[in-house]
Parts: C-alpha cells; structure tokens; sequence
C-alpha cells in the first residue's frame, strides 16, 4: 500500500470569529496501492481540497493516521514531511506560489535537482516536458506569474511530473486546459499509473474522471464507490 | 645634599610617586606590550613634551647613573637639552652623549643605531600608546580586542593600505605583535627601527604621560612587525649615504642646503655619526651651493 | 543527523516585561526556521539571546561547533563565544549599517573576517572577497568602494557576504528585507534562498513579513508576548493555523 488512512478526522476551530467549530469529516479510512488512481469528488465544499491537503501535510489532522510509502505523516517533524515531499510524494495544485525572480525553466528543474537527479538530467526532461504542454520556448526564462491560468497550471503539473514520485496528489490538473493540454496531461497521469505510481486526485471533468480513476471517493457520504465495477 | 637640588627630592617626583611608577613597570615588564594604566603626575613640561618618559627615567634613576637624551636621534636639539638639564638640576646625575655609556637611554621618535647591551634601559616617548585608536576610537572596545585578542581590524587597516597604495604606506610607528599575543604601538619610530625592538638585550620602556599608560618590552623579548605574508615587511631606508661619514646602513636625515633646494642626507644618530667620524671615515661631505 | 542548534528554556526579562519567555526549539542541519510575531512579540530578543548577543536569565543555547563540538554558548569564554560568531555563525542585522563597516572598502568588509581567524595572505583574500562580490551579484570592480556609495539593497547583499565567507554553517537573519523597495526585496531573497539552498545553511529568519516566511521558511514559530505559541511546518501554520494568535496574524495579511 502506497497510501493508508485510518479513522481520519478533520475539524476547524476558529478561533476569532465567535469560536466557530467546523467538522468537515470524521472516521475515515481508505488505502490506494501502486498503479492504482482514486477520484475525490462530491460537490465544492465538502472537504475534497482539505482532504487533500491533508494528504501532503498542508493542514493537520485532528486525529487518526496517514500513512504514505510507510511514513506515518500525522504528528512527523517538519523535517521528516520535507523529506517525504522531496522524493517521495509530488503534488499538482492550483496555485502558483513563487519568487518573481525565478523563471519557469528554474522552477521546474528545481523539483527533480532536489530529488538527486543531476542537473543535465534534470534540464532536459524540463526541456522535454515544457514542449508537450506546450509552453513555447521563449516563455522558459520569464517568470510564470504573469503568464495565463492555464499556462501557470500546465507549469504545476510539470513541476509534478518531472521527477517520478510514488506517490502522487493531483487537484485540478485539468481544470484550466484547451482539449489538446488536457488530453497531454491525461496521458502522463495514465503513463505514471503504468509506471506504479499511486494517485489520488480531484477531476474536475468526468470523462477524464471515470478514464483514469479505479474508484471514487465521495465526500457527501464518505463512502467509497468503485466505478469501474 | 648640594643647593643644586636642595629643593627637589631626587629626580623630581616624590618616592611614593616613584613607587606607583615602578609597580607599574614590574607589571608591564611580566606582560609584554600590555598597556597598564598608570597615575600620570603634573610635570613642569606641558603634555606632549615627553612627560611620560620623564616620570620613567625619574622612577628608574640611580645617583650613580649616566643618562643619555636624544629627540629624532640627536643629542643637541632643543627637547633633548631641556631634558637632560631637567635631570641635571634634580638628580645631579652625570650625562653622556655616547650611546654605550649611558646607563638609561631617553628618546623620542628613534632608536640609536649602536645595539644595547645587556643593563641599558631605553625610555621611550609615547604619544598615543593604543595602536587600535585610529580605527576603533572607543576605549571599552580596545580594550576588549586587546583582551581576546582580536586583531583582525588591525589586518583590515593594512588591506586597506595595500588597495589604495599598492603597499604598507604606514612609514613610523607601525605595530608589532609581541611574543605573538599583545599588538603594540612601538611609539613613532621610524618603521626601519622596528627591527631593533625584537630580542634586544635592554630593557626597553615605554611611558605615555597624557594618556596615562605604560608598557614595557623585556630584554629578549620577540617583536614581529605585521605584515601579509604576499606584502612582508620592508625597513625604509632613503637612497643615499651619510654626507659626513659615509655609513650606508644607517637611518638618513634629509637635509636641504642652500635655497635652491639641494639636498644632502646625514645620520639621524649623532652620536653614530661622531664615532665614526672620529675613527676617521669621511663621507663625500655636503652639497654646496654653485654660484 | 544531530541537530545544530538546541535551545532550551530560555528567558530574558526586562524588568517585569517578558523579553522571552520558555523559549524550546531544535535546529537541524540545512533547515530554514522563520520565526514570527508582531512588534514586541519577543522575536528579537529570543534571536539575539541565541546569537550571543544579549545574556539569557535562564536556559541553554547548545550549539554543535565544527570545531569545537557541542557548547552551550553561555557557558564557554567570552572569548571563545566571539570566535564563534566570527566564524561559525553569521548575523545580518536589519539595517546593514549595523553590520558593515562604512568607512573600510567592501573589499576589507569581506576580508575583515578571514583576517580575524588568521588569514594572512592579501592576494587570497582579495580573491575571496572578489567571488563573494560576484556571488551576491556586485560588480567585483567596485571592490575598493566604501558602502556609503552603495545602494541600500547592496549594502545589504554586502552585509550577507561578510558575513557567510568563513563558511558557517548557521546564520541568523534579523528583518534582512525590512526597509527595501518591494523589487530590491524580491532580488535579496531570491539570493538568500539561493545560498541557503547551495552552502546547507542552517537558518533563524525572524521577521513580521508573511510572504517571506512562505517563500524561505521550512518550519515557523510564531511569537506572541514572549512566548511561542505555535511551531510547525511552514505552509502548514501559515494554511491551518491553530492558535488563536496566528490565526489572527494569517488573516490579517492584505492581499495584492
């Protein structure tokens, strides 16, 4: 099992706005194995992005455990989450948080130079990957945060895909693209699943959704349904 | 007891002053090129005429003792004679111009050219004794670099010296480390006489009497100059021979002869000069003027 | 790997006003630490007690020395502890004045610590302090200038590489963007980030800027009337913050 979750439970207490306590869910539990792809979905607000989240260490967990390539993540050192999402656990969201300084051609051989890859390596699969999203050639030395939502996503992904993490959280990945893009991406994510690695992620798109995904999680119910039968 | 000094206890300062003076020395002599402060007495010559090391020659004088003064080498100019009278009038002591009688040596701006010998002392004038103040004008913090031994700033100066120069340019009272711990400011001497400092077989004192501090170099004692090790120290020395006795290894005076601005170099060291003359070696004599 | 810093309740009063209070964190190697809070929270203080600044009332600041093994700074000679800050740590003040000096050129700037462990020999450290002004993209023409004649955001760049060419392995930084235009900012943490990453500097960066910390810090703490209130992972705190406090403090930030 790449990814194992038990009796996990997520509550927000805020704490300056008359102590709100918000529970998004409780007691849940799932595994995904390697090659296999699970589907988050249910209607916004529902918790898919916070599970997620959860997932990489982004927010904490009120209690139960999670398990990714053996490492438990609930209660681990900061350090010992760093390392995890260094080699082992890559994730596609949809923001773009970066220095202004940095190009797009840096930002993304950064994630596979850190995961030991050597740098020529690195350089051309940036190389490589750019050009099937797309991205032209004379974009690669300028900074992504003024380039477009779908350009910015397309960089999100290949920052996830450069290096080849077991574990892998998608959220959105095709929301911002044109037909072409996203018949690329789905191609990578469809070609890691081949190459074992395990994936959770929120589709946006249902035909992208039941293409890729071996099950679906739903989070009107918590309750776990194998689409494909 | 003479009329001569019938006025003055011996040497001027009163014997508890003489004391305090020699406490002093005894601790500066146990820690070489250590700055000990001292309680520097009114003298009947204003700051900046030599106090300091009048009050050391005063507290190290003995009645059987010869002095020899000399102010930029010389015996015969005008702080050295008023010195030397100084000490005639209130010790009564016997004064010599020749550097290998003399039982204490006082100077200012040089050290004489004959090397001391074991029994000697040499007093030597000091103007400001912190060889940091230039850089780090605060007291508390000078004494803190002194006291961990944080000499990196020292280093910083000569860089900068190197970046704007392309050498050293400090030419007189350049420092010195001693016995590899203190950095000590030698007193203005000319950078050519720091070699002299190092293992001498005198006593070598220093006295600062504004500045109210003494320090002291024991007799064999270790004085290296700093330096880089790409820009070593270098003794400078004018290009030229002594006028008058034809020394070539000696400390230069320039001197200019006449109005057109002709110039002739002659021993710093007078007493150096004489002696050799006196043994007979002749230098090409001065330039005269052509009508 | 053992950590390179251990503090452990520390404390530093002003009278009766808590500097810091209870103050326990572990560095490691490499690691960025952000430490956060408003005016008066107590970062300062808790930086300078751990960068042998200022004297601690209570508690230990066990710090792993290449060279001399694990010390508890306050307990070993002045001496010694000096020694330390100049070679094996390194601190950039907020104001870079505070940490150059003005009147020696950025060359003897550089220099001044290699010449304060010993190092003799001009050409080399002229050298040295040549790649550090490439480094920190200086023009190493300028390397006879006085920083007087340098820009703010210079100054500053010049102020980290005196402080980082003995190589330490940890440095503290105190504000080091406070004061710059918002692009000189962007070039300085870029730069900062840059070396962390490359030298395997272990980092306490204190400062009330947010987006800061999102853009260096591995772990933060967050500082509140002395004490620290909340400690974690970076994104994590600044995402799914637990404490009341900062909470208050990640909702306040103004978003562009």
């Amino acid at each position: 099992m790449i990814f194992e979750v038990k009796n996990l439970t997520k509550e927000f207490q805020i704490h300056n706005q008359m102590n709100v306590n918000i529970k998004v869910f409780s007691n849940l539990s799932f595994s995904v194995k390697a090659g296999e792809c699970v589907g988050i979905k249910g209607p916004s607000g529902t918790g898919k992005s916070t599970l997620m989240r959860m997932l990489y260490g982004n927010y904490l967990a009120s209690s139960g455990s999670i398990i990714i390539c053996e490492k438990e993540l609930v209660g681990a050192e900061p350090k010992d989450i760093l390392e995890l999402r260094r080699f082992k656990l890559g994730y596609v969201s949809q923001f773009l948080r970066v220095l202004p300084r940095v190009s797009t051609f840096r930002l993304v051989s950064e994630s596979a130079i850190r995961a030991g890859v050597s740098s020529e390596e690195a350089e051309q699969k940036t190389a490589e990957l750019l050009s099937l999203l797309r991205i032209s050639e004379n974009l690669w030395d300028l900074s992504p945060l003024t380039f477009s939502g779908g350009e910015q996503q397309r960089i999100n992904i290949a920052r996830g895909f450069i290096y080849q993490y077991p574990a892998l959280l998608l959220d959105e990945p095709t929301a911002s693209l044109d037909r072409e893009n996203r018949e690329t991406v789905v191609n990578f994510i469809e070609t890691a699943k081949a190459n074992n690695v395990a994936i959770i992620g929120i589709f946006h798109d249902e035909t992208v959704s039941s293409r890729l995904c071996d099950w679906h999680l739903n989070t009107e119910t918590f309750l776990m349904s194998s689409d494909k039968g | 007891m003479t009329d001569k000094f019938q006025n003055y206890n011996f040497a001027y300062l009163d014997e508890q002053t003489k004391r305090m003076i020699r406490r002093s020395l005894l601790k500066a002599i146990a820690i070489p090129g250590y700055q000990v402060p001292f309680a520097s007495r009114e003298m009947p010559m204003p700051y900046g005429w030599g106090t300091g090391g009048v009050q050391l020659t005063a507290a190290c004088l003995t009645p059987g003792d010869k002095i020899k003064v000399i102010d930029q080498g010389a015996d015969d100019t005008t702080n050295a004679v008023s010195i030397r009278k100084f000490f005639e009038k209130t010790a009564g002591i016997k004064t010599t111009f020749k550097t290998n009688q003399a039982d204490i040596i006082q100077t200012r701006h040089r050290i004489p050219e004959e090397p001391l010998v074991d029994g000697q002392i040499i007093v030597f004038q000091v103007p400001i004794p912190e060889p940091l103040r230039f850089l780090e004008p605060r007291e508390s913090e000078t004494r803190k670099m002194h006291a961990l031994s944080e000499y990196g700033l020292m280093h910083v100066k000569l860089y900068e010296d190197i970046s704007i120069h392309g050498h050293i340019s400090t030419s007189y009272a350049y420092p010195v480390k001693v016995e590899g711990r203190y950095v000590m400011d030698p007193s203005p001497i000319p950078k050519f006489d720091n070699p002299k400092l190092s293992k001498s077989a005198a006593l070598q004192l220093f006295g600062a009497g504004r500045e109210q501090r003494i320090y002291a170099l024991p007799p064999y004692t270790s004085v290296t100059s700093l330096d880089f090790e790409d820009f070593p120290f270098s003794r400078l020395r004018a290009q030229g021979n002594c006028a008058l006795c034809g020394a070539t290894e000696s400390y230069l005076d320039e001197i200019i002869t006449n109005d057109k601005g002709t110039r002739s170099y002659i021993c710093s060291d007078t007493d150096y000069c004489n002696s050799r003359t006196e043994l007979g070696h002749l230098g090409n004599g001065l330039d005269e003027v052509e009508s | 790997m053992s950590p390179i810093l251990e503090v452990e309740g520390l404390e530093k009063k002003y009278g009766n006003q808590a500097g810091c209070l209870d103050i326990n964190l572990v560095l490691y190697p490499g690691e960025v630490l952000g430490v956060v809070g408003e005016s008066g929270s107590g970062k300062s203080t808790m930086l300078n007690c751990i960068s042998g600044q200022l004297l601690p009332e209570k508690g230990t600041v066990k710090f792993n020395s290449p060279s001399k093994g694990l010390v508890d700074i306050w307990s070993i000679s002045n001496a010694d502890q000096r020694f330390l800050a100049r070679k094996e740590w390194a601190f950039v003040h907020q104001n870079p004045r505070d940490g150059l000096r003005m009147d020696i050129s950025a060359g003897g700037n550089i220099g001044e610590r290699l010449m304060s462990i010993g190092n003799r020999h001009y050409g080399q450290i002229r050298k040295a302090a040549e790649e550090w002004m490439e480094r920190i993209e200086l023009n190493a023409e300028r390397i006879d200038h006085r920083p007087t004649t340098f820009s703010g955001g210079m100054q500053q760049r010049l102020q980290i590489a005196r402080s980082l060419v003995t190589n330490p392995p940890l440095i503290f930084m105190d504000e080091p963007t406070g004061g710059l235009d918002v692009s000189v900012q962007a070039r300085l943490l870029d730069l900062i980030r840059q070396l962390v990453h490359d030298l395997g500097l272990a980092t306490i960066l204190v400062t009330h800027d947010l987006a800061v910390i999102r853009m260096l810090a591995d772990r933060i703490l967050v500082m509140q009337k002395g004490r620290i209130v909340e400690s974690g992972l970076a994104d994590q705190v600044l995402d799914d913050p637990q404490h009341p406090y900062s909470q208050l403090l990640v909702t306040s930030v103004l978003r562009v």
